[in-house]
């Protein structure tokens, strides 16, 4: 797995939970030095162990523990670049959607070996979506949730998110747009990134 | 056949197609700003002000007629606002009948100019690859971040390695650290060994008259020259800046510990040559026998190989001395 995921997930454990719930969760997990570089790539079965060992020290579901990275990486302070660079899909949530396809090859502009799953979206009624996620990993999808959850709060649309079906290779995410501008949303200017 | 139909209004057209335009009159003055091009100068209605006050042109030089702008229709043109903030912009001019449609984009570094307007994806045209350019910007950027961070790290990590390490860096030999380690062993496996101390004379000369790559040289050619003399049982280190010591595992005897320091003291009076130049240095040895002691400690025999040395040195050049036993 890359470095980038797997740095995901320790610094959603460190900036939810602390350093010393990371620290446990590295040691139960092997993990040594306790740190993944964003750099490098890992062995699959480490993120697995990880999340193993979170999921045992929280007693939470390893479904909803991805679901809450996926919220934290789009909602973070520290992680606000991954909120922007998803903005960049486009001006609205339906916009956002409709990018998504272009994720992983946009992805590998930037780190090009970042593998993420190809994402295909399907307009399956008026306002209605599903986004099939092609990964092996299970965890994908259940992050792609919390992600497309918190982005539409991003744009200020209100939106239904189910899944429809689940399993390796073919898992698939009902998204229902109820209203696409229901709030606000938070702002995004070009070039205040950087 | 004309592709757009005569007398229609061909501003909503130019505005959807191309947000920053500007369409100016004969006389040069902005007769409509595009919608983003406007967002630009929020404070202020262009419509009526003259091109060549808003902007000045960059390139070509010496242009402030509209004519002469006419002139270069087609062709890249460079334009700075005149007021702060001065974003620099490019342009490409294209004669609209006696008036002219002025078309405008950010210049490279492309964020340096966006990032002062409040702009979203939506200021620029669909088919505009600006909002691509600063997306692919922005994400190398906190790429590039994270390589940065992890090649900091590891350079932190090789710095506490060789910290750690045992090797001197510059000659190959080892060094005090591993001195430290091996002695005790030695020591507590009751084998007999003798150390032999060795200085360089006349060192800190080369440094400072030749250089210090000099310096280097001559340090990494004694060690060359230790290791070739000695056996592969014996072990060399570098201990200080121009200190050397080899401990002689299992060989205490003194006939052949002389005939040992005695040809590396005449090899080491041989000139080294660095660079065509010779470099002239000498050394003096010391020496301790392990067989010596009751109970050989590594630092006595360490000081008292230390002594011997000293006591050559102050008897002469190329001097090797025991330390005796008692």
């Amino acid at each position: 797995m890359h470095g980038l995921i797997n740095r995901a997930i320790q610094c959603f454990v460190r900036d939810t939970y602390g350093e010393d719930c990371w620290l446990a969760v590295a040691r139960d997990a092997g993990i040594d030095p306790p740190r993944f570089e964003a750099m490098l790539t890992y062995d699959d079965t480490l993120t697995d162990d990880v999340l193993a060992a979170l999921g045992a020290s929280l007693s939470k579901p390893q479904e909803e523990l991805c679901e809450d990275i996926g919220t934290y990486l789009v909602s973070h302070p520290n992680t606000e670049a991954v909120r922007r660079l998803l903005r960049f899909g486009g001006a609205t949530f339906e916009e956002f959607l409709q990018s998504l396809e272009d994720l992983p090859d946009r992805a590998r502009m930037a780190v090009p070996d970042l593998e993420l799953p190809q994402l295909e979206l399907r307009e399956c009624g008026r306002d209605l979506f599903c986004l099939m996620c092609k990964a092996d990993h299970p965890c994908f999808a259940c992050a792609l949730l919390g992600i497309l959850r918190t982005m539409a709060d991003d744009y200020g649309a209100l939106v239904c998110l189910d899944f429809v079906e689940k399993g390796p290779g073919r898992d698939l995410i009902k998204i229902s747009l109820v209203e696409g501008t229901f709030a606000e949303g938070r702002s995004f200017e070009l070039g205040a990134g950087l | 056949m004309t592709c757009i139909a005569q007398g229609t209004d061909v501003t909503p057209l130019l505005d959807t197609l191309m947000p920053m335009h500007l369409q100016i009159d004969h006389k040069g003055r902005i007769t409509h700003a595009g919608p983003t091009l406007a967002k630009l100068r929020p404070d202020r209605d262009l419509r009526g002000v003259c091109l060549f006050d808003l902007f000045e042109v960059l390139r070509p030089r010496a242009i402030d007629r509209v004519s002469a702008l006419r002139a270069q229709a087609g062709g890249k043109l460079q334009l700075r606002f005149a007021q702060p903030p001065k974003t620099a912009l490019n342009g490409v001019l294209a004669p609209l009948g006696a008036a002219s449609v002025l078309n405008l984009s950010f210049r490279m570094p492309v964020q340096d100019g966006v990032s002062d307007y409040a702009l979203s994806a939506k200021d620029f045209a669909a088919t505009d690859l600006t909002v691509d350019m600063l997306y692919l910007i922005e994400a190398k950027t906190a790429a590039m971040d994270a390589s940065q961070r992890l090649n900091s790290r590891l350079q932190g990590a090789k710095i506490a390695a060789e910290e750690r390490a045992f090797t001197d860096t510059l000659t190959g030999l080892k060094n005090r650290r591993a001195m430290n380690n091996i002695l005790p062993r030695l020591v507590e496996n009751g084998i007999e060994f003798s150390l032999m101390h060795l200085d360089l004379d006349h060192f800190k000369a080369i440094n400072d008259t030749m250089g210090h790559a000099a310096g280097d040289h001559v340090l990494q050619e004694v060690a060359r020259i230790m290791a070739g003399l000695t056996r592969e049982e014996d072990t060399a280190f570098r201990i200080g800046g121009d200190e050397f010591l080899l401990i002689f595992q299992g060989m205490t005897d003194r006939g052949k510990l002389q005939s040992v320091a005695g040809r590396l003291l005449s090899r080491l009076e041989q000139p080294i040559r660095f660079k065509g130049k010779p470099c002239h240095v000498s050394a003096s040895i010391g020496i301790a026998r392990s067989v010596d002691y009751g109970k050989p400690d590594p630092a006595r025999m360490m000081a008292d190989a230390d002594a011997a040395l000293y006591f050559s040195k102050r008897s002469g050049r190329a001097r090797l001395h025991f330390h005796a036993a008692g």
